[in-house]
C-alpha cells in the first residue's frame, strides 16, 4: 500500500472525477463530500509520498505497470516534487472546503459536472509536479488546462470571452512546449526526464542547435503557461472574471505549477551549466524579470477591481520567481523554490479573504473593503496577514523568501533585482494600506470629513456580518499556515529544498 | 534573586504580557472597567518582568534567548543586556504612566473608537520591548516593523482628512525606509558577516574585516537613515504630521515608544554592530556627528516658529531626538553615556510636556501658544509642571536633561570637537528661546484680545494631573540622583 | 543558392510544418473572427501533430508490426520499421487536440449567445458598453 501512494496521489482525484460525472442525482451535499473525501485521500497519499522521501533521503521512483525506464512511464517523488503536492492537494482540499456556500451560489445546477472539473485540475497539477516524463507533462498540461478552460467559463458574461483568449494562449503555450519537446526527443530518443538529462549532458549535445531550439521552445511555452511579463496579457482578465471558488482554485496554483515545471526543465531536465553557460540568456531574463515584478505591481496598484488586482500582484510574484531561478546562485534558486510555496499559500489566503468579503458584500470592486474591520473582523485579519505577506513583513513567509531572493541576487550582483524587489515590495505596501484605510476607517466620504477632531462622528455602525464557518476555517488555516511556513523557514529548506539546489550553481 | 531559568523566561513574558492583553482587551470592548483592568494587568507584569531582570543584568549578567530558528544561522532571539534594560525600563514604566492618563484623556474626551485604541496601544509596548531586548538585527527588524503598523491605526484615529493624510506620510516615511533601506541593508551584512547577532561589546562590530569602505559607508548610512523613526533629517518630516493623533498616543508613542525606538535601533547599531573602532577608522562617527548637528539646529529653529503646542513639542523631539545620537556618535565614553542617559531623561521630560499639552486641551480646547495667556494661573500643576519638564529640555540643574548637557559636553571635549561644542551652545539658546515664552506667558501673560476663559475653565483631572506630577517629579528626580540610571548606562562602556 | 535549396529540400518536412506553423500562428493572433481564430488553433496543432509523425518515418521501412522473413524468421531490425513512439504519442495529442478544439466551440457558442456575435472588435464594445 505504501509503495503505491505515488500514484495513488493522482488515481484518487481522477476517480473521484469519474464518479462526480455520475452522482448529480444524489445532490449537491453528496458531491461535495466525494470531492472532499477524495482529495483528502490525494492529501494523505502526497504526505505518504513525501514521508517514503524523507525515510529514504532519496527520491521515490514509481514505475507504471512496473516497465522499467525509459521505456516504460516513470513518476519521480524528490524532496522538491513531495512538498509542491503537498501543497497542491492541501490548497486543494482548502478550496474545496471552503466551495461549500459559493460554489453553489456560482453553480446552482449541475454542481457535481462542475466539481467533477475540480478534481480533474487538481489530478493535472498533481501529475505534472509527480512525473518524470516530459510527454506526460504535456498531457497532464492539457488536462488540467482545459478543466481550468471549463472552471472559468462557469463564471457569467464576461468570463467567456475571458476564457476564450485564454484558450488560444494556452493552446499557444501548450504546442510550443510539445513542439520542444519534439526537437528534443529528436536528438535524445527519449522522453524520460531522467534518461534525457542524462543524454544532454554529452558535450556535443550541448552545443546543438536542435537542442537549444527544443530548449527555447519549452521554456517560451512554459513562460506563456506561466504569464511572464510580457507573456501576462490573458491572465488578469481570465482569473478576476471567474466565480470565487474557481479564482480561489486556479489563480493560487496554476502559474506556481509552471514555474516549477520551468525550475524542473532548467535544471533538472537540462543542468545549471547548460542553462547559464552554454545559453547566456540569464541577463537578459533577469531585466525581464524585474521588469515583471515592478510593471506587474504597478499594474495593480491601477486596478479597482480587487481580483484583477490581485492577478497582477501575481504577475510580479512571478517575476519574483523567475528572477531567482535565473540569477545563478543558490541562495536565488532557493528563494524562488521557497517562494513557490509561499506565494502559493499567500494568494490562496488573499483569494479566500476577498472571496469572502465578494461574498458577503456583493461588490467586487474597493468599495467592497469599506469598513470589513467592523462588519467581518475575522476575515480582515485574515486578509491583513495575506497582505503582510505580499509586502514582506516579518514573520510571515512572503518576508523569507524575499529574503533569500534579495540574498541570492546581491550575491551575483543582479542589483537591478534587488532594486526591483525592494520597489514592488513598497509599491505592495502603498497598495493593501490603500486598501486597508478604507478597510479600516470606511470611506472618507460616508464617514465624514468635518474639520473638527471628530470625537463626535462614530463610524457609520455596521453589521457584522462575518463569512461563514465553511469559509473561516480553510481561511484561518491558510492565514496560520503562511505564518508557520514563515517561522519555519530553515527547516523547510533544510529538509526539502536544498537537496534540489542543482549541482553547478 | 530567582533561580536561572526563570530569567529565561522573564524576557519572554516582559515582551508577550501586553501582547496577551490584546484579545482581553478586545473582547471586553464593552466594559471599559475590565478593559483597562486588563492594561494595568498587562503594564504591571511588564514593568515586573523588566524590573527583576533589571537587578539580574545589574549583576553583571546577560540574559539570552533563542526562540525559534528561521534561517540556518539565524534566529530569533532575545538579549537583555544593560543597554537594553535601560529603554526597557523606561517603556515599561511609562506605560502605566501613560495607561493612567490615557484612561482620563480618552473618557474625558469621549473619544470614539476606544477599544481599538487600547488595543493597538498594548500592541506596540509590545514591539518597543522587543525592540530592546533584540538578540540580533532580524529580531529588531521585525519588531521594528511591528511598531510601524500598530502605531498606524493609532495616529489615523481621528479618521478625518488630516488624521489619515498624516498617518499616510508616516506609513511612507517609515515602511520606506524600513524596506527601502534597512532590509536590503540588512541582508547585505548578512551575505558579508554571516550573523546578525549583536557583537558583545562597543569596540568591534560585526562587519568582517576586509569589508570595502564604501561598502562600510553604504551600510551605515542605510541603517541611519533607513531606521526613520530617529527623526534624522531629512527622515522626520513624518513626526510633525504625526502629531495629529491624540495627545496620549502623541506622548507616548513620539516621547517614548517610536522615536525612541528609531534612537535605540540607530544607537545599537552603531554600537553593536559597526563598533567604534571602524567607526573611528572611517571617521563615520564625526560625520554623523555633524549630520544630526543639522538636525539639532534646524529643528529648533522650526520650532520657534511654531505656534501649536504640540508642533513646537513635535521639532523639539527631531532636535532632541538626535542629542542622543550626537553623543554616541562622538565614539568618547563620556558622550556614548551622555547620549544613552538621553534616552531615558528624554523620555521623562518630553512625556511630560506632551501630558500637559493633552491636560490643556482637556481642561480648555486650546492647542495653541498664543491663546495660553495667563492659563497658568487657572492650572498651575499643569504648567508647574510643564515649566520643570521644559527646564529638562533645556539642561539646566537640577533637572535631568543637565546630566545629558554634561556628559556631552564632556565627550565632545574629550574628542577635541569644539564646533560639536558651539552646536550644543547654541542648541540650549534656541531650546531657552522656544520654551521659556511658554511659561512666562502662561503665569504673567494676560489672556489675548477677544479670548476670555470661562470661569468654568480649571485644572484637568485628577487622573491626569496626578500621571503629570510623577513623571515631572521623576525627571527631577533623576536629576538629582542619577546614580540609579547611570549604574546601567556605565555597563555599556567596557 | 543551390545548397540553400539543398537545405530546404533535405528536410521539407521541417519547412512543411513550419510553414503550416505559422500560417496557424498568424490565423490565431490576427484574425478578427473567434472561429477563424479557432480554425487558425487547430492548423497550428496540426502542424506539430505532421511535424511528429515526420520525424517517425524511415525510408524503405514499413509499419512497426513484425514481418517474418522468407524462412519464417521474425525480421528484428530497427532499420525495417517507422519509429512507432512519435506515432503513439501523436494519438495523445491528437485526443488532446479535440478536446480543446470542443471546449473551444462550447465557449464560442456561449459568447455567440451572450454577445450575439463571434466577432472580436463587436465584443469588445459590448463589453464596454
Amino acid at each position: 500500500m505504501m509503495d503505491q501512494a505515488p500514484i495513488l496521489i493522482i488515481i484518487i482525484p481522477l476517480f473521484a472525477a469519474l464518479f462526480l460525472t455520475l452522482v448529480g442525482p444524489l445532490g449537491p451535499r453528496f458531491a461535495y463530500g466525494l470531492l472532499i473525501t477524495g482529495l483528502v485521500g490525494s492529501l494523505g497519499c502526497s504526505l505518504l509520498s513525501l514521508g517514503l522521501v524523507l525515510d529514504g533521503n532519496q527520491a521515490v521512483q514509481y514505475r507504471l505497470g512496473d516497465w522499467p525506464p525509459p521505456l516504460g512511464i516513470e513518476l519521480v517523488i524528490d524532496h522538491l516534487s513531495g512538498v509542491v503536492l503537498v501543497l497542491i492537494a492541501g490548497c486543494a482540499l482548502l478550496t474545496a472546503i471552503y466551495s461549500l456556500r459559493t460554489a453553489e451560489q456560482d453553480n446552482p445546477d449541475r454542481l457535481n459536472h462542475y466539481y467533477a472539473l475540480f478534481s480533474l485540475l487538481v489530478t493535472g497539477l498533481l501529475g505534472m509536479a509527480a512525473s518524470g516524463d516530459v510527454f506526460n507533462i504535456y498531457v497532464l498540461l492539457e488536462i488540467s488546462a482545459l478543466s481550468s478552460y471549463g472552471l472559468l467559463a462557469r463564471g457569467q458574461g464576461p468570463a467567456y470571452f475571458a476564457t476564450f483568449k485564454y484558450l488560444i494562449v494556452g493552446t499557444i503555450g501548450a504546442c510550443f512546449y510539445l513542439l520542444g519537446v519534439g526537437y528534443l526527443y529528436i536528438m535524445t530518443g527519449s522522453l524520460n526526464i531522467a534518461d534525457m538529462a542524462a543524454i544532454l549532458s554529452q558535450p556535443e549535445l550541448q552545443e546543438s542547435v536542435s537542442v537549444r531550439i527544443g530548449f527555447t521552445l519549452i521554456i517560451l511555452g512554459v513562460w506563456i503557461k506561466m504569464a511572464l511579463f510580457p507573456l501576462h496579457a490573458w491572465m488578469p482578465n481570465a482569473y478576476s472574471k471567474a466565480g470565487t471558488t474557481t479564482a480561489c482554485l486556479i489563480a493560487p496554483l496554476m502559474t506556481k505549477v509552471s514555474v516549477y515545471i520551468m525550475l524542473r526543465m532548467m535544471f533538472t531536465l537540462f543542468s545549471a551549466d547548460y542553462v547559464f553557460s552554454a545559453i547566456v540568456w540569464s541577463p537578459y531574463v533577469i531585466y525581464l524579470a524585474s521588469a515583471a515584478a515592478v510593471i506587474g505591481m504597478i499594474a495593480a496598484l491601477a486596478q479597482r477591481d480587487l481580483r484583477k488586482m490581485l492577478t497582477f500582484i501575481i504577475v510580479a510574484e512571478i517575476g519574483y520567481m523567475t528572477g531567482g531561478a535565473w540569477i545563478a546562485t543558490a541562495s536565488g534558486f532557493i528563494g524562488a523554490t521557497y517562494h513557490i510555496l509561499a506565494d502559493g499559500l499567500m494568494t490562496l489566503c488573499l483569494f479566500m479573504a476577498v472571496g469572502a468579503i465578494i461574498y458577503r458584500t456583493g461588490e467586487t470592486s474597493m468599495a467592497a473593503m469599506r469598513n470589513i474591520f467592523q462588519k467581518m473582523p475575522v476575515t480582515a485579519v485574515i486578509f491583513v496577514i495575506g497582505a503582510a505577506s505580499i509586502i514582506g513583513v516579518p514573520p510571515t513567509c512572503g518576508f523569507f523568501s524575499k529574503w533569500y531572493l534579495i540574498q541570492g541576487a546581491a550575491e551575483a550582483e543582479a542589483w537591478v533585482f534587488v532594486a526591483a524587489l525592494l520597489i514592488a515590495s513598497l509599491v505592495a505596501a502603498i497598495i493593501f494600506f490603500r486598501l486597508l484605510e478604507i478597510a479600516f476607517f470606511g470611506d472618507l466620504d460616508t464617514t465624514g470629513a468635518s474639520g473638527d477632531h471628530g470625537h463626535s462622528h462614530q463610524p457609520v455602525a455596521t453589521l457584522r456580518a462575518e463569512a461563514p464557518l465553511s469559509m473561516l476555517i480553510p481561511m484561518v488555516i491558510t492565514a496560520a499556515s503562511v505564518i508557520i511556513l514563515g517561522l519555519y523557514t530553515k527547516e523547510v529548506v533544510n529538509y526539502f529544498i536544498s537537496w534540489s539546489v542543482p549541482l553547478g550553481i | 534573586m530567582y533561580s536561572p531559568s526563570f530569567y529565561q523566561i522573564a524576557p519572554v513574558i516582559a515582551v508577550c504580557a501586553s501582547l496577551a492583553a490584546v484579545p482581553l482587551i478586545a473582547l471586553s470592548g464593552s466594559r471599559p472597567n475590565l478593559r483597562e483592568f486588563w492594561t494595568f494587568l498587562a503594564a504591571g507584569t511588564k514593568f515586573a518582568m523588566v524590573f527583576s531582570l533589571a537587578g539580574y543584568v545589574l549583576a553583571g549578567n546577560v540574559v539570552e534567548v533563542d526562540l525559534i530558528r528561521v534561517l540556518p544561522e539565524l534566529s530569533i532571539s532575545f538579549r537583555v543586556d544593560s543597554f537594553g534594560i535601560v529603554f526597557a525600563l523606561v517603556s515599561s514604566f511609562l506605560w502605566i504612566v501613560a495607561a493612567t492618563y490615557t484612561i482620563g484623556y480618552m473618557r474625558g474626551l469621549d473619544e470614539h473608537a476606544q477599544t481599538r485604541f487600547f488595543v493597538c496601544f498594548a500592541l506596540s509596548l509590545c514591539a518597543a520591548i522587543g525592540v530592546a531586548f533584540s538578540g540580533n538585527l532580524l529580531t529588531m527588524y521585525i519588531f521594528y516593523e511591528m511598531l510601524s503598523l500598530s502605531t498606524y491605526p493609532l495616529v489615523a484615529h481621528h479618521q478625518d482628512l488630516e488624521g489619515r493624510a498624516g498617518a499616510r506620510k508616516y506609513l511612507v516615511f517609515l515602511l520606506g525606509g524600513s524596506v527601502g533601506l534597512v532590509l536590503p541593508a540588512l541582508i547585505i551584512l548578512f551575505a558579508l558577516a554571516g550573523t546578525l547577532d549583536f557583537a558583545y561589546n562597543i569596540q568591534s562590530g560585526i562587519v568582517p574585516e576586509g569589508t570595502g569602505p564604501t561598502m562600510v559607508v553604504i551600510l551605515f548610512f542605510a541603517f541611519l537613515f533607513g531606521f526613520a523613526k530617529n527623526g534624522v533629517m531629512p527622515m522626520h518630516a513624518w513626526l510633525p504630521g504625526a502629531m495629529v493623533a491624540p495627545t496620549p498616543v502623541s506622548a507616548l508613542l513620539h516621547a517614548v515608544a517610536v522615536v525612541k525606538v528609531g534612537v535605540f535601533c540607530t544607537t545599537r547599531v552603531m554600537l553593536y554592530v559597526f563598533g567604534i573602532d571602524l567607526m573611528a577608522d572611517l571617521n563615520l562617527g564625526i560625520i554623523t556627528a555633524y549630520i544630526v548637528s543639522f538636525t539639532i539646529i534646524m529643528a529648533s529653529i522650526i520650532a520657534l516658529t511654531k505656534d501649536n503646542l504640540k508642533a513646537r513639542l513635535a521639532y523639539s523631539t527631531v532636535s532632541q531626538l538626535s542629542y542622543i545620537i550626537l553623543g554616541v556618535a562622538l565614539l568618547a565614553p563620556a558622550a556614548i553615556q551622555g547620549g544613552i542617559i538621553h534616552i531615558v531623561n528624554h523620555a521623562f521630560a518630553k512625556i511630560t510636556l506632551f501630558f500637559c499639552a493633552g491636560a490643556i486641551y482637556v481642561a480648555t480646547h486650546k492647542k495653541n501658544i498664543s491663546e495660553m495667556g495667563g492659563l497658568g494661573r487657572v492650572m498651575p500643576f499643569t504648567f508647574g509642571a510643564f515649566a520643570v519638564a521644559s527646564l529638562s529640555m533645556i539642561g539646566a540643574p537640577p533637572v535631568a536633561g543637565f546630566i545629558t548637557k554634561w556628559y556631552i559636553l564632556v565627550g565632545s571635549l574629550d574628542a577635541g570637537q569644539m564646533a560639536i561644542i558651539l552646536v550644543l551652545i547654541a542648541s540650549t539658546m534656541l531650546n531657552v528661546g522656544y520654551f521659556a515664552p511658554i511659561t512666562y506667558k502662561a503665569f504673567f501673560g494676560k489672556p489675548p484680545a477677544g479670548v476670555s476663559y470661562e470661569p468654568g475653565i480649571k485644572e484637568a483631572p485628577l487622573i491626569m494631573v496626578v500621571p503629570i506630577m510623577v513623571a515631572a517629579t521623576i525627571s527631577v528626580f533623576i536629576g538629582i540622583f542619577p546614580g540609579f540610571m547611570m549604574q546601567f548606562v556605565q555597563m555599556v562602556i567596557p | 543558392m543551390d545548397e540553400l535549396f539543398h537545405y530546404i529540400i533535405a528536410k521539407y518536412n521541417y519547412w512543411a510544418s513550419l510553414v503550416l506553423l505559422f500560417i496557424g500562428l498568424y490565423g490565431m493572433i490576427a484574425k478578427n473572427n473567434l472561429m477563424k481564430k479557432i480554425i487558425g488553433m487547430v492548423i497550428f496543432q496540426t502542424a506539430i501533430l505532421l511535424f511528429f509523425v515526420s520525424i517517425g518515418a524511415k525510408r524503405g521501412a514499413s509499419v512497426p508490426i513484425i514481418k517474418f522473413t522468407a524462412d519464417k524468421q521474425p525480421l528484428l531490425e530497427a532499420t525495417a520499421y517507422a519509429n512507432p513512439l512519435p506515432h503513439v504519442l501523436i494519438l495523445t495529442a491528437i485526443v488532446v487536440g479535440v478536446a480543446t478544439l470542443g471546449v473551444a466551440l462550447a465557449i464560442l457558442q456561449k459568447i455567440q449567445r451572450v454577445h450575439g456575435t463571434i466577432e472580436e472588435d463587436e465584443i469588445l464594445e459590448d463589453q464596454r458598453s
